[in-house]
């Protein structure tokens, strides 16, 4: 064991006063900083994928139990609506990832550009979902009080969807209640996605401003990188929410 | 354990008794937990007194005025070893015995004589096959296994006797099961163990233990005159369940008789064995539990009966061994009493009670 | 000039990123709360020294235990130890100015408080009556009590604890001082950084449970309901799958308060580092697969609790592997016997019986007989209060000195924690009675037979609640009158102690170089003797 001092002037000194003004007094250089708000940022996803596990947790036992419930359902969705919504969700990604480019390449207007683009197709998915939602809302499928199973035991009172999937045997009554299940699901974890696409939104909103202001094109792009990686995580979500609740009887 | 000393035995269990250290043995179950328990009792002593001897002894050996001097210890793998394997292997044995326990204790003997058990906020009730209800009571034999089967009405609930070392919740939406065979007369105490909101302290009774003589004693002079299987059998009829359920050729739906325990085969291919909680689900859910063969015609009666309604049905089926009475049911249809269930007053010619009664919306019979 | 002296005025308190504020931020809200939660205690145990239940309704005394175990897990428990004394020492232990994000670390605080004012106001609006454990149906269609806005609180103290362990993973992961090696840490960081896992992976799940909880009550949705084809166990499973890691993340960091303290009054290292490094990341890992043992009678697939009982076992021997690395680091060793030493040796003798009783309970087959009694009680207050709250005190107590610059008055402080280990043991001992012969928890009242082993434990409660007003009011006492600590009044050796009591705001003049392993007390003596040689 070494008996030299434990608090030495090495080379610690040399960078302490050198610092990037975006540089906390706390780290001992830029890139202990960018490593450790990354691996934060990583690690708060971890978390939300937890949070959401536990619907999909929900989802997986009661599509086991009620699959017919749960197919004839799904077929009350759009797929048309649900596909617009994953293009641009994936579309609103790889203007994000421009964006993360354009800042690491210190291009202002470029940033700015990519960072409307994200905010302008993330209002474009909330607006299909509200026109979803809608819908959903006239027929009577949100769980709750006014819930109707008018659609499922009597297919044929549903010309709408009826006529897509002309092949939809009526459920009985006590399998008719599980649709109820459905939307619940559909609604929790679409809504759950939703929620955090407006946080994103509002936050987008923020970081135009800034762009503008040139906040992000100095060398310092952790911010936008971070979002990014938000971003990123909450289009992930979709792609697997797409499937799981619009493509059901679809193998 | 009996092969321990039984007089030695006797003595521990009268003396810990008489102290209130732990409750009565009056069950055969209950000697077997109470040999674990102390098992486990024996080794956390015995490595509470270790880890005492340790502190107390190398503190008074070590203290600083006596050992002014710390030796630096980096540590020893073989104690590592050691104090890691001893407390695995003696959990592992616990786990071993605690888990053939716990199979004992939730496996019912096939001639177990069954019991049904409803929880409500906040009373217990029970129902004797024989028709005998009790409300926070529960008289049983000695020398017989009892079977209890168990279900709540709204909320959790849990249906605890001490003195028999058994309990077991009582869940909303379905049975759960336990069972105990009484050894020693006497009263019991008998709790609600979860939580169940304003009257949970309140939902307590007496379980009575009583010879065979005095028990069947007891049922004579209880009996509120029918049976659970037959007010199960009036149900049916009232319900109408025996215009799809019957002999007739052209039956809707397949014949009941001798269909508890049997194995069916449901028509996604799965293969299932019809026991209570088959026949309760198949009378609330059943187009999950249809037949092979059969169209999913039957609509569910969630709603319109209560758990007792559930366990009297459930009741009659299990002891349905033929269709005859069925039959007289059908043929004649001005048996059918009146004001049970949703039934309609006017006769309703065989083959023709689908449209008076059918609680589903039209449209469901498409093949 | 230190970190309680730079700057004045409440402003610079409630923005600072200073971790060291915020930890004493903390510990006055903490400590504020485990006198609510405390005094709700007291109420519980009045209500039972007469086997009829007559001192209150027994809605009311349904919603005394609910709210005090809310409080006691949600906003002492869990913050207890990670929030104080982690928030503090962590970043000096590792040798780094601050946690890796200070402003997430003021945010968690902000929100622990409105989650607590919440709470509060929850319990003067009427309170909540289902428990801690929030069960359906019970809590979604059978009472009418404030279920939505405790949720909320429990909700929002979620997010505090998520950050608060986010903070820790990445500070350690990332800011350690040159040479500071992952197996050169006091294990008081593994310990914390086990117990973050599990804040950052569990905590979430509990998130989703309560909201699933709201939904149900307001809208119906039928998740729980089994008329809807819902399944109220799958609320259990949700909530058991943050609530037993839970426990996990109350005790790790207790444990890692008694390696540094019995390390620094034994002069040694601590026995089996590497063993005790490895059993908290052990606890943590098998801590996320025994929930089930929570509902082993609730139906529940006998296949199920064969499983969950196996790794119940597997669970209980890492900590078994802590207790006797403990007392081995006594062996050959150079001990005294000041407040936080005594408060660890209480810990290790309350938390071998807490933690043996784990195992009667883990063992399915016994389970069946205690649990839902109050063996289930004294259990997890044997190794909360006997266990986690001794720890704290150890804590408190052995890093005053380098929070305040000023010592606790030795005696007295003695004598709080030896009137604390007897009244424990007499409140909670004759639970473990009470919970055999069939005593079931939650109950306002009892058969009159159970009544003589209650006034024990009231009377121990009383005992109890003395040695915890002592430290009160001689810690406080001791802020103007102590008498004034050096930088390193128990020569003990981590980085800091190294540096002034109270310490710097960037807790290091220059980062430390640290080039020798932990618990190295010869390090400590060489030290020592070149500033005797330096200065003379």
């Amino acid at each position: 064991m070494s008996d030299s001092t434990a608090i030495a002037h090495g080379k610690a000194d040399a960078s302490h006063h050198e610092h990037p003004p975006y540089q906390r007094h706390h780290f001992e250089t830029y890139a202990q900083q960018n490593d450790a708000t990354n691996f934060a940022m990583w690690l708060f996803l971890l978390t939300e994928i937890m949070f959401f596990g536990g619907l999909f947790t929900a989802y997986l036992i009661y599509r086991n139990w009620y699959y017919p419930a749960f197919v004839a359902a799904s077929h009350q969705l759009d797929i048309f609506w649900g596909s617009l919504n994953t293009l641009l969700l994936i579309t609103s990604s790889f203007t994000m990832a421009m964006g993360v480019w354009c800042a690491e390449l210190r291009k202002k207007s470029g940033l700015v550009l990519c960072l409307t683009l994200t905010f302008i197709l993330g209002l474009g998915f909330l607006g299909v979902k509200t026109v979803e939602y809608r819908e959903k809302w006239e027929k009577h499928h949100i769980p709750g009080l006014h819930y109707s199973v008018s659609s499922f035991v009597d297919p044929a009172s549903d010309p709408e969807v009826h006529d897509k999937y002309p092949k939809d045997q009526p459920l009985s009554l006590d399998m008719a209640r599980h649709t109820e299940l459905y939307f619940f699901l559909y609604f929790a974890m679409t809504g759950m996605h939703a929620v955090h696409m407006i946080i994103g939104i509002v936050i987008l909103a923020f970081m135009i401003a800034r762009a503008q202001a040139g906040a992000y094109t100095t060398g310092h792009v952790t911010f936008v990188e971070n979002f990014g990686l938000y971003w990123h995580f909450v289009d992930i979500v979709w792609i697997f929410l797409f499937p799981l609740l619009y493509l059901i009887s679809r193998h | 354990m009996s092969h321990i000393s039984p007089i030695i035995w006797q003595f521990l269990v009268k003396w810990m008794t008489n102290f209130a250290l732990f409750p009565p043995e009056a069950s055969k179950i209950a000697p077997q937990m109470d040999a674990l328990y102390f098992f486990m009792v024996l080794i956390s002593l015995i490595g509470l007194t270790i880890v005492i001897l340790l502190i107390t002894s190398f503190s008074i050996l070590y203290s600083k005025k006596r050992h002014p001097v710390a030796v630096q210890i980096e540590g020893s793998t073989l104690l590592e070893a050691t104090w890691t394997i001893i407390p695995l292997g003696l959990f592992l044995i616990m786990f071993v015995w605690g888990a053939l326990l716990y199979f004992r204790i939730y496996t019912p003997p096939a001639n177990a004589m069954n019991i049904y058990v409803v929880g409500k906020q906040w009373m217990w009730k029970a129902e004797h096959p024989g028709g005998q209800h009790e409300i926070n009571a529960l008289h049983v034999p000695t020398g017989r296994p009892i079977q209890l089967t168990i279900i709540s009405q709204d909320v959790f609930h849990s249906f605890s006797i001490p003195a028999f070392r058994v309990k077991r919740e009582a869940i909303p939406g379905r049975y759960t099961s336990v069972w105990f065979e009484a050894t020693v007369p006497g009263t019991y105490h008998l709790f609600c163990t979860q939580y169940c909101g304003t009257d949970h302290s309140h939902m307590i009774g007496e379980v009575t233990v009583l010879t065979p003589e005095d028990y069947k004693k007891w049922l004579d002079g209880s009996t509120s005159g029918s049976s659970l299987a037959q007010n199960g059998e009036r149900l049916f009829a009232s319900l109408s369940c025996a215009a799809c359920h019957n002999t007739r050729p052209d039956a809707r739906g397949p014949s009941l008789a001798n269909v508890y325990g049997a194995r069916l085969t449901l028509s996604s291919g799965q293969q299932i064995t019809a026991d209570d909680a088959y026949l309760r689900e198949a009378i609330l859910n059943p187009s999950q539990h249809i037949t092979q063969g059969y169209a999913p015609i039957m609509p569910t009666y969630q709603g319109q009966i209560s758990e007792e309604g559930v366990i009297d049905l459930v009741e009659y089926i299990k002891n349905l061994d033929s269709d005859y009475r069925v039959q007289q049911t059908t043929a004649s249809t001005t048996l059918l009493p009146e004001g049970e269930g949703k039934t309609t007053k006017a006769p309703v010619a065989p083959g023709a009670s689908q449209g008076a009664n059918q609680k589903a919306p039209q449209g469901m019979v498409k093949q | 000039m230190n970190y309680l002296t730079k700057e004045n005025g409440l402003l610079s308190w409630l923005l600072t990123g200073d971790h060291k504020r915020i930890a004493i931020l903390y510990l006055i809200s903490i400590s504020f709360f485990f006198f609510v939660g405390g005094s709700l205690a007291g109420l519980i145990r009045l209500e039972l020294l007469t086997p009829q239940s007559d001192l209150m309704a027994t809605d009311t005394y349904n919603k005394v235990f609910s709210m005090h175990g809310i409080i006691m897990v949600f906003f002492f428990l869990v913050p207890s130890v990670p929030a104080t004394i982690g928030n503090f020492f962590i970043p000096m232990m590792i040798g780094a100015k601050d946690l890796a994000l200070p402003k997430i670390n003021l945010l968690s605080w902000y929100l622990y408080i409105a989650a607590g004012i919440l709470a509060l106001y929850t319990m003067a609006s009427g309170g909540v009556d289902t428990g801690w454990t929030f069960t359906t149906p019970l809590s979604t269609h059978y009472v009418n009590t404030h279920v939505l806005t405790t949720g909320m609180a429990v909700f929002i103290a979620g997010f505090s604890s998520i950050f608060t362990g986010l903070n820790f993973i990445v500070t350690i992961h990332k800011m350690r001082a040159p040479g500071m090696t992952w197996f050169r840490l006091p294990l008081f960081v593994w310990a914390h950084y086990a117990a973050s896992i599990l804040m950052v992976l569990g905590t979430p799940v509990l998130a989703i449970a309560i909201v699933l909880v709201a939904l149900e009550r307001t809208v119906g949705i039928g998740v729980f309901d089994p008329t809807k084809g819902g399944d109220p166990l799958l609320f259990q499973h949700l909530f058991w799958f943050y609530s037993h890691p839970a426990v996990y993340i109350m005790i790790l960091p207790g444990m890692g308060v008694i390696s540094e303290v019995i390390s620094t009054f034994s002069r040694k290292r601590v026995f089996g580092y590497t063993a005790v490094a490895f059993s908290s990341v052990a606890i943590a890992v098998f801590g996320f697969f025994v929930w089930a043992h929570h509902m082993f009678i609730m139906g529940i697939s006998n296949y199920a609790v064969l499983i969950f009982s196996l790794l119940t076992m597997l669970v209980a021997v890492p900590s078994a592997i802590k207790i006797f690395n403990w007392a081995f680091t006594l062996y050959k060793g150079s001990i005294t016997f000041e407040t936080p030493m005594l408060y660890a040796f209480g810990f290790m003798g309350l938390f071998t019986i807490g933690g043996m009783t784990g195992v009667f309970l883990g063992a399915s087959g016994t389970d069946i007989h205690l649990t839902e009694t109050y063996f289930i009680v004294a259990h997890f207050h044997f190794v909360m209060v006997g266990g986690m709250l001794m720890a704290f005190l150890a804590g408190l107590h052995f890093w005053w000195p380098k929070m305040t610059g000023r010592m606790y008055p030795e005696k007295i402080s003695q004598l709080a924690a030896v009137v604390t280990f007897i009244g424990f043991n007499l409140t909670f001992f004759p639970q473990f009675i009470l919970g055999t012969l069939g005593m079931p928890r939650r109950y306002a009242s009892y058969p009159p037979e159970f009544q003589i082993l209650n006034v024990f434990s009231t009377a121990g409660a009383t005992v109890l609640g003395v040695g915890y007003l002592l430290p009160v009011l001689y810690l406080t006492w001791s802020l103007k009158y102590g008498e004034i600590a050096g930088n390193n009044p128990w020569q003990a050796t981590g980085l800091e102690w190294q540096v002034q009591s109270p310490p710097l705001t960037e807790n290091f003049p220059e980062i430390p170089i640290v080039d020798h392993e932990a618990y190295d007390y010869e390090w400590l003596e060489n030290q020592k003797e070149k500033e005797v040689a330096s200065v003379g």
